[in-house]
């Protein structure tokens, strides 16, 4: 059945209060932070997963525990959530810290001599294209209204409306898919990707603050034209 | 682990489970058992946070804005090719490999956020702060920007139009805001010091320069 709403899908959502910018804000909030932080960077440079699955993950937490973790929290129950998906680690393991069950192989280790590297280098989506683009600069599109069962990254905010491409950034791996299986190597089914800007009327109708145009990222797959051609 | 057991005190190797907390805890529980594992290597750890706590900030992003302002040559090709032109900078990677700059003007004023989760421009700008992450910034700021521009003590004028990037994608939206006035002949580096990371995600305007303290 289709999800009509992840935990993540907060755009245009109203009742969470004010915008509270700190002063001065420290880099980490916690000391468990760096670590928490460091430890799924490494981690996703390790390739058992892609960013898309983590993404898919993060979004799968229920709503009540999405809401009440903070962000970095959030990061370390998906990362759970996976290492016990992929038999990487047991709960029993997780919960006191030591190993009970041998090691899985991964495809790579993040080596410290390796780090600038890598972060350097990230991991770019742009791929060939091996056909035209189907919309162009100017063009108006309607996005899908459908409730896709798995990870997405047309917000609910955005479905079902007519925009207008501005820009074409080329060819990207697809999330949709992308996020999609168990173990390496991952589809990346690669589509055209379009900036897609959208009247603020047309999204929360004629109330709404004026002046406004929101825009997003949407691969081919989420568009068809506004016009039939 | 109780901080009652006469054992512990004993034990010097490691804090007392008294002064750390439930998910102190459990990250160095985690951090062990990978390490343990072969998962992970702790010194690639430590590495990791010493790239973002000292050489990667928002500072970059201020060295990217201030050369625009200045380089008439540079502002070209940001706009051709902004990937290119950063990298050209030294500022490249994770969380930044698809860039875009979007111009503020008298008539425009760009916004960016990331309302599924936190996507952020990593190389220029460094780790997002947490308003950025949180569900008040994310919820609103595509709906009712002018309010949230209200929240961070910014007001613009009702003619500005505002137009709100939502990172779908990998693509990494950076904002140049408008040139100070009052600035003319600055040397890039001076002028760097009046862009804050705010500015470059869209909830500031540039700083004037009566707010730089002179010497």
């Amino acid at each position: 059945m289709g999800t009509w709403r992840t935990s993540a899908d907060i755009g245009g959502l109203p009742g969470f209060g004010p915008v509270e910018p700190e002063t001065d804000e420290p880099l980490f909030h916690a000391s468990w932070e760096p670590a928490a932080m460091a430890i799924t960077v490494a981690l996703g440079a390790s390739g058992r997963w892609t960013i898309d699955h983590s993404r898919a993950t993060r979004e799968s937490l229920p709503l009540e525990r999405y809401r009440s973790n903070t962000y970095y929290q959030i990061w370390l129950d998906a990362l759970d959530a996976q290492m016990l998906r992929y038999g990487m680690a047991s709960p029993e393991e997780l919960a006191t810290g030591e190993m009970r069950i041998p090691p899985v192989a991964l495809p790579r280790k993040l080596a410290a001599a390796d780090v600038d590297a890598t972060l350097a280098r990230g991991s770019p989506t742009e791929r060939p294209s091996t056909r035209a683009a189907r919309f162009s600069p100017g063009d108006r599109v309607r996005t899908s209204s459908a409730m896709p069962s798995g990870h997405t990254r047309l917000p609910v905010y955005a479905r079902g409306k007519t925009g207008v491409v501005r820009l074409v950034h080329g060819v990207h791996v697809y999330p949709d898919v992308h996020s999609t299986g168990d173990a390496p190597p991952y589809r990346e089914d690669p589509h055209w990707l379009y900036a897609v800007e959208f009247d603020g009327r047309e999204l929360w109708g004629d109330d709404g603050e004026s002046g406004l145009n929101v825009l997003i990222d949407a691969w081919e797959p989420y568009l068809e034209p506004a016009n039939p051609q | 682990m109780s901080d009652n057991d006469d054992h512990h005190h004993h034990d010097h190797d490691h804090d007392h489970g008294s002064d750390l907390s439930p998910m102190d805890l459990r990250v160095r529980a985690l951090q062990s058992l990978l390490t343990a594992k072969g998962y992970i290597d702790p010194e690639a750890l430590d590495r990791i946070v010493d790239t973002y706590e000292t050489r990667v900030g928002p500072r970059n992003g201020a060295a990217v804005v201030a050369r625009a302002w200045t380089d008439p040559e540079f502002l070209d090709w940001l706009r051709r090719d902004a990937s290119a032109a950063i990298a050209s900078m030294g500022f490249t990677g994770r969380q930044g490999e698809h860039m875009v700059v979007v111009e503020n003007t008298p008539e425009t004023h760009n916004m960016v956020v990331c309302t599924l989760c936190s996507c952020y421009p990593w190389p220029v700008l460094g780790l997002p702060p947490v308003w950025y992450k949180s569900a008040p910034y994310r919820s609103r700021v595509v709906r009712e920007p002018r309010a949230v521009l209200r929240d961070f003590n910014v007001e613009l004028p009702e003619s500005t139009r505002i137009r709100v990037w939502d990172s779908t994608a990998e693509t990494r939206y950076l904002v140049l805001p408008m040139r100070p006035a009052d600035t003319e002949g600055w040397p890039a580096d001076r002028l760097a010091e009046l862009v804050s990371r705010d500015a470059m995600i869209g909830t500031a305007l540039a700083a004037s320069p009566d707010t730089l303290e002179t010497a």
